[in-house]
């Protein structure tokens, strides 16, 4: 690593936050993180911009024009770039819509859904607009490790993050790898 | 020719299980005459058939789903399939099958609203010599031009059966270029089988031995070594299976074999069942063949008249043995010997775990013999002859002679029948291709060479080959070549393992991305990564071969790759802002934030 302590940013793109959850369920070990590594962006501390990083964890496939800004943000000033999660590494659940138009999607949101009456179609430019479909990330930028799971489990996001932050080449055992 | 466009063809389904049986192992036949009766397999067909098998639904519902030819949607009176080898594309496909959708006012891969067309593609139909070709009905009509398509619209607008429709249009030349020893001699039936009996099943494998014949399916393996592990497999019935599955695009040699030479086909199987002690044989005849089964029928009718097959044959007290037609339904995965077994079975073609090997446990997991079309014949030219005679032909290592399907940039495709160790020069020479730049040897799962390798031989100690020799020119694109064979594997991928259900996929979609002009270093890299896990992990050799026309291409024709890369880095797969189009469209804005501009 470049610094004495590792520059770490996460975010979540279209993900459910479960791979976060999954990152704090190291419990005790968080102690240990926060004294080896510096957190940048991330939901944790709520910073908005991210600066120049070693470590950046993408949770979540790219479902609208935000999240391309923000993989691209991440994309430049991160040196390692992580797919976390199912979600990332191939859309996950939120692609199951790309079988659905995206008319109809909206239709059914804004105008036919249950208890809807006059429902419009909103148009404020400050919502992200969505893609006609949901991508993984490595579709939109250069991905450097993929980290598989639903979410990944605690224990592989921590032998990873070691395995990095030492220098070294994450390995994981094939108990450590879900794909479910 | 059968008639599957009339409606009033009801089906019989206790009529057409019983025909075969009763026996689920026929699933494949019995799903196969009830689409033929009904035009498609109904749903409520399936509670039935299961009743009616005795097994669950899901074996009827894996089984119809499985196989390309089979769909369970409405049917359609009539189906054009193009076929979409790169050979067909050279010879204007695309643009053929263009013109007879606007002909006939329909999409491509879409049912016409009347329920009368439907035109979509279909994998190598074994026409690379006459392409492009297509299927209508499952029967293959060769060399397409606009006037046949114009013929085939207006019989088709007038809803002529096609039983009806011209014989010229399915007429199909077999284009035997150069003869050889399987090709070029008479063959009188009942020879091979004579001096099979007369010398006596022991010493036939030893005549087999001697030939040194080898597999010509593409692995090569001893035939001898194959009948006699057979033979002494401690107990069973044995089984002898001749597969002409020939599903490789650009091999189309088995349907000339099948189509003029039958005779030495069935002796073959005939003395091999002599030899391992076989009462039942069955041909596997890919579904593209359809217009050779009444033909094959015949043969082998007549063949049971004349003593060669049935009962006692030629008057040998207990030498029984007959051969039945199985039709494939559409899967290129079924040439594949163990797949090809499972389909026999009845079920999905989707291949075993190996070993242990058809040899020991085949058919209903008994000892069987599975040998290509052109082994049966080399088999029964050796009976006839010997093997010593057969051993003085070719090479040490690759005796006997080869049939070439050639096809591509050259005036003569058609069937060239080569002693092995043939160069790949002489044979561009023979066929007319001074103008060649690159040969796809033995089909994509087989192996490319560039103008630099054509002194190579065509054997086993060189390139081995299945057979299929396809032909590029110098203003061939070999990237599209290559990208067509990626979309042929990710079709045919059984999907039973995920290296190669998922690998085959993400092959197909870089070269498309490629193709696209979005291209970059790391697509590059990506790709040889995806070889490698689908050469290791990988169950069967579809899987293993599927990236091999990707690397070599990238290997022996860079440039052909970097004139597409538009970054050194990376280029996303897709073009950000026309994917928000739509959103664009349905929120009617058009502000800053509704755009991604390219970096």
């Amino acid at each position: 690593m470049t610094s004495a302590r590792p520059k770490i940013a996460t975010c979540s793109l279209a993900g459910c936050f479960g791979c976060h959850m999954s990152l704090l369920d190291i419990d005790e070990k968080l102690f240990e993180l926060v004294e080896r590594v510096e957190f940048d962006r991330s939901p944790l501390t709520d910073i908005k911009r991210c600066g120049p990083c070693d470590i950046g964890i993408v949770e979540g496939g790219v479902c609208n024009a935000e999240n391309v800004h923000v993989l691209k943000e991440f994309r430049k000033n991160c040196r390692i770039l992580v797919a976390t999660g199912a979600c990332a590494i191939t859309g996950g659940i939120p692609s199951w819509r790309n079988n659905v138009d995206l008319w109809d999607c909206f239709q059914e949101v804004y105008h036919y859904g249950l208890g809807l009456e006059g429902g419009q179609i909103p148009n404020d430019p400050e919502l992200p607009l969505p893609f006609d479909k949901v991508h993984p990330i490595n579709e939109v930028v250069r991905v450097d490790y993929f980290l598989p799971g639903c979410p990944p489990p605690a224990e592989a996001i921590w032998k990873f993050l070691s395995d990095l932050i030492a220098g070294r080449e994450p390995k994981l055992d094939q108990a450590m790898l879900r794909y479910d | 020719m059968p008639d599957m466009s009339s409606p009033e063809n009801s089906c019989d389904l206790p009529g057409i299980v019983a025909r075969w049986g009763g026996d689920a192992a026929n699933l494949v036949q019995i799903l196969r005459e009830v689409q033929e009766a009904c035009g498609t397999i109904p749903p409520e067909a399936v509670d039935p058939l299961a009743r009616l098998l005795n097994v669950p639904r899901v074996r009827i519902e894996s089984t119809a789903s499985f196989y390309a030819f089979f769909h369970t949607g409405p049917g359609c009176a009539y189906t054009l399939l193009f076929s979409d080898n790169i050979i067909d594309h050279m010879a204007g496909k695309a643009g053929l099958k263009q013109y007879v959708c606007e002909k006939l006012w329909v999409e491509p891969g879409k049912r016409s609203e009347d329920g009368l067309v439907y035109v979509g593609d279909t994998a190598d139909i074994g026409l690379a010599d006459q392409a492009p070709a297509l299927l209508v009905n499952g029967h293959a009509v060769p060399s397409l031009d606009k006037t046949r398509l114009d013929l085939i619209a207006e019989l088709i607008r007038a809803r002529k059966p096609l039983a009806e429709w011209p014989p010229m249009l399915f007429e199909i030349p077999d284009q035997i270029r150069k003869a050889g020893p399987l090709t070029g001699e008479a063959f009188a039936p009942g020879a091979a089988l004579r001096r099979t009996l007369a010398r006596g099943a022991e010493a036939t494998l030893a005549e087999l031995e001697t030939s040194n014949l080898r597999g010509r399916g593409g692995a090569g393996f001893k035939t001898a070594i194959k009948w006699a592990s057979c033979r002494n497999a401690a107990s069973g019935a044995r089984y002898v299976v001749c597969n002409a599955d020939e599903g490789e695009p650009g091999t189309f040699k088995d349907r000339v074999l099948l189509n003029s030479h039958a005779d030495l086909v069935f002796e073959g199987m005939t003395v091999c069942a002599r030899v391992i002690g076989a009462r039942r044989g069955f041909l596997y005849l890919r579904g593209e063949y359809k217009n050779l089964f009444e033909k094959l029928q015949t043969v082998l009718a007549r063949r049971r008249e004349t003593g060669l097959l049935g009962e006692s044959i030629l008057g040998e007290a207990g030498f029984d043995f007959d051969i039945e037609i199985h039709l494939g339904a559409g899967a290129y995965i079924c040439g594949e010997e163990s797949a090809l077994i499972e389909s026999l079975e009845g079920k999905p073609g989707k291949p075993r775990n190996r070993p242990p090997f058809p040899d020991r446990r085949g058919y209903r997991d008994q000892p069987t013999v599975l040998n290509n079309v052109e082994t049966f014949a080399c088999a029964a030219k050796i009976a006839e002859q010997g093997g010593a005679w057969f051993a003085a032909i070719g090479t040490p290592q690759s005796t006997g002679s080869k049939l070439m399907s050639v096809s591509g940039d050259c005036r003569r495709p058609g069937v060239y029948e080569y002693p092995f160790g043939v160069t790949a020069r002489q044979v561009l020479i023979d066929c007319g291709a001074e103008n060649a730049y690159a040969v796809q040897v033995s089909g994509p799962s087989g192996m490319c060479i560039s103008f630099r390798e054509f002194d190579r031989r065509l054997c086993f100690e060189d390139l081995a080959s299945a057979g299929a020799f396809m032909v590029f020119s110098r203003q061939r694109d070999m990237f599209e070549v290559a990208r067509n064979f990626t979309h042929f594997f990710a079709h045919e991928s059984c999907g039973f393992c995920t290296p190669c259900r998922v690998g085959t996929s993400l092959l197909r979609n870089i070269m498309d991305k490629l193709a696209a002009g979005k291209g970059s270093v790391y697509d590059m890299n990506e790709m040889q990564r995806i070889m490698h896990i689908l050469r290791g992990m990988a169950h069967c050799g579809l899987g293993h071969t599927a990236a091999n026309p990707v690397v070599q291409t990238m290997e022996k024709f860079p440039d052909a790759y970097e004139k597409r890369l538009k970054k050194l880095d990376f280029e996303p797969a897709f073009d950000l802002d026309g994917a928000l189009a739509t959103a664009r469209l349905i929120t009617g804005r058009d502000d800053a934030w509704a755009h991604l501009a390219d970096d």
